[in-house]
């Protein structure tokens, strides 16, 4: 049993009569080196550790986190959890977790390597990374900063009803943020690779994306507004996924704040339109062998040929909607108690490219940046709204520059105007794949 | 909460490699939260985050290391690994000599939240759902927050600064869902002040969910917000999320110092018209963005930026203003011990002009009042930004119309702040109690304005 594991089996035997008691432990080291102008602009390590502590009792819930695994820290937490869980409301569904009978995958997210990597090595990657995106191309002004960061996270989860369970994970990325222009113009553009292994960063593709994406907006002028296609370039369609994530929610359908609440069995998406969560994929980024309540991973279908199947459920949820959990208890860090959400969410690739599809358009809108996703996504009324920055697609290939636009329409228009899903799909940081979409008409907001 | 001599010791090992500054910041912050949902109480949570980070500064390069283990042990293992970065010392220690300084507390909190029953705490929330729930029969789904922060720092540096800070925060809000014929509308109201729970002696929660409840319901009657350039009425309080974006952060001095601000090299110039006075202030007590000393240990200050339209002057920490030869502006702030601080605004406000608020929609043919804004985003570098409408209308004849649905809009900093023709004199701050996020750190912000009219801005609705 590793020592996190049994501290939490500890907390979790704590137990009084009557209560259930669950506690979340971890720990983690990470770097994070910034670079600017060929130096070390700021270099941070940390280590950090923590418990996450939830008491059920009564049908009552109460939690409590502190940042320190000192034993005497850990058993005011313990205290505090459960005279919170006194002042919760009754509700039958509440309760943790236990043993499912569900084998996890054996997937390996560690690589020990990592650790070993020098930090003149890692300083080393965050400089030639910025060496390459400055000699990428002439109108390159100035890096604003080019990192190297990496984690190593260890974490274990404990009841008294039966789950233990502890994981750990590595992961490290490069990223860069480039400034282009010539006179008084200026245009921005990022790139990045993430792996869970040095050996994983592609410098040069993070530089070419940054370069790309930086100049190829110079010239870029406000369009006047139309309703036009749109194609969503692999990263924005990651960001569309999120925001499904949340209306996929069963614990959002339950509490009346999912535009997909009894829905299940109809045609919410055109007919290509096939969505999953797949934490057991070692290839997502969110891969994980089980979720934050310790039960494994599983590959749940949500949308099937455009036909609605089913939502995601943690085991509050699960009782609540009198079905099983699915394993889609997420948190984030030891600092709140689980919520729902996917980790490896996808959409089935098509099998056209980029510009495949680009051609296929004709006439449209390729946006390769949205901002304001927090400010203008209701995912409760569907109302989508977005600013953006792109290039024009004309006679199938793309054109023109344009920003200080937005594009808008409703989530729900959008996954029945979906006519083309690109074969390009690839990995990104976060719980959702990216890939291509295009979407036969949304508003473009210009001038 | 450390001793004087231990901070000496651990300044004294972060220098021995060379550096030419060091400092210490602890933070020790307890917080509580209840979350009342689905006319239910889901939970209270608890927290404590206690920790300390030594920064050590050698040249244009800055080390960082922060751990929990606030033992001498510890803070000496932080201050090693922070000084790894500087390899000119001679391995000789330097003694810094501390003087304590005083910063006034912009407030002093009568009622801390921890010595306040959890059931009163509760009680606030249970109130709040039953009266968003009597707004009406379409009102469908209702959550209610309660949370309270105690944030003690302390922060000593080799200038010989020794400083401690002790920030109570208070928030409250209101989420309201409402059901009708074209779907479901949301609708939010809340209020966060750094005060103690004596902030609930002036605050009608009821009033909050009231608010928050009959915006969603409006909204309920709500058509698509139209697409294009419109001019636009922003109304009081929570409308200055356009100033925070369209040049609060292109005002900073870490974007300016990179050149990735529109605003670079323009103090002096004229940025918007004679009606336009910014200011970000620290001090105003009881505010959201309040604090006695920032997280660099310097006092809060109230800081113009616009004068009557020239920009006067950007907003910086310790590091920017060092190398710009200058003192800090008291706006150096980092979200906890894990972070570096780096140049953040407080409550940034824009002050009341002359004219009739409903004068300017009177004046308006045709164009959107938007009532209550959520959040936005901007690059510094483009001056691109966007802010989301949550209350907006039509605005017809001079008349504010109908009730328009969610949308951002869009524009260019330098290019909006030259287009507000108009400012009226009904200067409210916003109550929201909003977080302002930056490079992956949040930190909360006030801000406040009076009406004002842009000449034209692009709604991104999707009407024609």
């Amino acid at each position: 049993m590793s020592e996190l594991l049994d501290l939490a089996f500890r907390v979790a035997s704590e137990a009084r009569a009557g209560e259930e008691v669950e506690a979340y432990v971890a720990r983690g080291r990470d770097t994070e080196i910034v670079v600017y102008d060929g130096g070390i602009e700021s270099l941070s390590s940390a280590t950090s550790e923590g418990v996450g502590i939830r008491v059920v009792v009564d049908h009552r819930q109460g939690f409590a986190y502190a940042g320190s695994l000192d034993d005497q820290v850990v058993a005011e937490t313990l205290e505090e959890a459960r005279d919170n869980a006194g002042f919760g409301s009754p509700d039958e569904h509440l309760g943790l977790a236990s043993p499912d009978g569900v084998v996890p995958v054996d997937i390996d997210l560690w690589r020990p390597e990592l650790a070993d990597l020098a930090t003149d090595r890692k300083v080393e990657m965050a400089l030639e990374l910025e060496k390459r995106v400055k000699a990428g191309d002439p109108r390159i002004r100035t890096v604003h900063s080019s990192d190297y960061g990496d984690a190593m996270v260890e974490a274990a989860v404990a009841t008294n009803t039966g789950i233990a369970v502890s994981h750990r994970r590595s992961s490290c990325y490069v990223s860069v943020y480039a400034l282009a222009g010539d006179g008084d113009e200026t245009q921005t553009g990022g790139g990045y690779s993430v792996g869970r292994s040095p050996d994983d960063l592609d410098i040069d593709e993070a530089a070419d994306d940054a370069v790309e994406r930086a100049t190829r907006l110079l010239g870029a002028t406000k369009p006047a507004s139309a309703r036009l296609p749109v194609v969503l370039d692999t990263r924005i369609t990651t960001t569309l996924l999120r925001v499904l994530s949340g209306t996929l929610s069963g614990e959002a359908v339950l509490k009346g704040r999912s535009l997909f609440a009894n829905r299940v069995g109809e045609q919410v998406a055109v007919p290509g339109l096939t969505l999953v969560d797949d934490p057991t994929n070692p290839d997502a980024y969110g891969a994980a062998a089980y979720d934050s309540e310790g039960l494994a991973c599983r590959r749940n279908a949500l949308i099937d040929e455009g036909q609605l199947q089913d939502f995601l459920y943690n085991t509050y949820a699960g009782r609540r909607a009198g079905v099983a959990s699915t394993a889609s208890a997420v948190r984030g860090g030891f600092k709140s108690p689980p919520g729902v959400g996917c980790r490896a969410l996808s959409l089935e690739p098509g099998t056209k490219s980029q510009e495949e599809i680009l051609a296929e358009v004709g006439e449209g809108l390729l946006v390769q940046e949205v901002t304001g996703v927090h400010s203008g996504v209701n995912p409760i009324s569907g109302d989508f709204s977005v600013g953006a920055e792109g290039l024009m697609i004309r006679d199938g290939a793309l054109a023109e520059p344009v920003r200080e636009i937005t594009i808008a329409s409703t989530i729900q228009r959008m996954l029945l105007d979906v006519v083309a899903v690109g074969n390009d799909l690839e990995w990104l940081p976060g719980a959702a794949a990216g890939v291509t979409i295009a979407i036969a008409e949304m508003s473009m907001g210009g001038a | 909460m450390l001793e004087e001599t231990v901070i000496q010791r651990v300044l004294g090992t972060a220098l021995r490699t060379g550096g030419d500054f060091a400092e210490i910041f602890v933070e020790d912050r307890r917080s509580s939260s209840a979350h009342y949902d689905d006319g239910k109480v889901e939970e209270l949570t608890s927290g404590r985050d206690r920790g300390a980070g030594v920064r050590v500064v050698v040249g244009d390069t800055t080390g960082y290391a922060h751990t929990a283990d606030l033992s001498e042990t510890g803070l000496r293992a932080a201050a090693e690994a922070a000084s790894g970065v500087a390899r000119g010392g001679d391995g000789g220690t330097r003694v810094v000599a501390l003087e304590r300084q005083h910063a006034k507390a912009p407030y002093e909190p009568t009622v801390l939240s921890e010595e306040v029953d959890k059931r009163r705490k509760v009680a606030l929330l249970a109130r709040a759902d039953d009266a968003a729930r009597s707004a009406g029969a379409a009102v469908s789904q209702v959550s209610a927050g309660y949370g309270d922060s105690r944030r003690q720092t302390l922060v000593a540096n080799s200038d010989g600064l020794l400083a401690t800070s002790d920030v109570v925060r208070t928030r409250f809000g209101v989420s309201t869902v409402a059901q009708g014929d074209t779907g479901m509308q949301t609708g939010y109201e809340g209020v966060g002040r750094t005060m103690g729970f004596e902030m609930f002696d002036d605050v009608d929660v009821e009033a909050i969910a009231r608010t928050s409840a009959d915006r969603a319901v409006a909204k309920l009657a709500a058509r698509p917000a139209p697409s294009g350039l419109l001019p636009v009425v922003i109304g009081a309080g929570r409308g200055a999320v356009l100033f925070h974006e369209a040049c609060g952060h292109g005002f900073e001095a870490d974007a300016i110092e990179k050149q990735a601000s529109v605003y670079h090299g323009r103090v002096g110039e004229v940025v918007a018209g004679p009606q336009v006075t910014l200011v970000d202030d620290g001090t105003m007590g009881r505010q959201w963005g309040a604090y006695a000393i920032d997280d660099e240990g310097r006092p809060a200050q109230r800081n113009v930026l616009i004068d009557e339209g020239v920009l006067t002057d950007y907003m910086w920490d310790l590091l920017r203003a060092r190398k710009a030869g200058r003192l800090s502006s008291g706006n150096g702030r980092r979200q906890s011990y894990h972070h570096l601080p780096m140049v953040r605004m407080t409550n940034t406000y824009l002050l009341a002009g002359e004219e009739d608020p409903a004068e300017l929609v009177r004046q308006t043919p045709y164009g959107v009042y938007v009532a209550h804004l959520g959040g936005g985003q901007v690059n510094t570098a483009t001056g691109d930004f966007v802010f989301g409408m949550t209350e907006a209308y039509l605005i017809e004849n001079g008349e504010v119309t109908q009730p328009l649905r969610d949308a951002n809009l869009i524009g260019n900093g330098p290019e909006v702040l030259s287009n507000i023709d108009a400012v009226a004199n009904d200067f409210a701050m916003a109550e929201g109690g909003g977080t302002c996020g930056k490079w992956g750190q949040s930190v909360p912000v006030g801000m406040g304005q009076p009406t004002l009219r842009i000449t034209g801005v692009t709604v991104g609705g999707t009407a024609a």
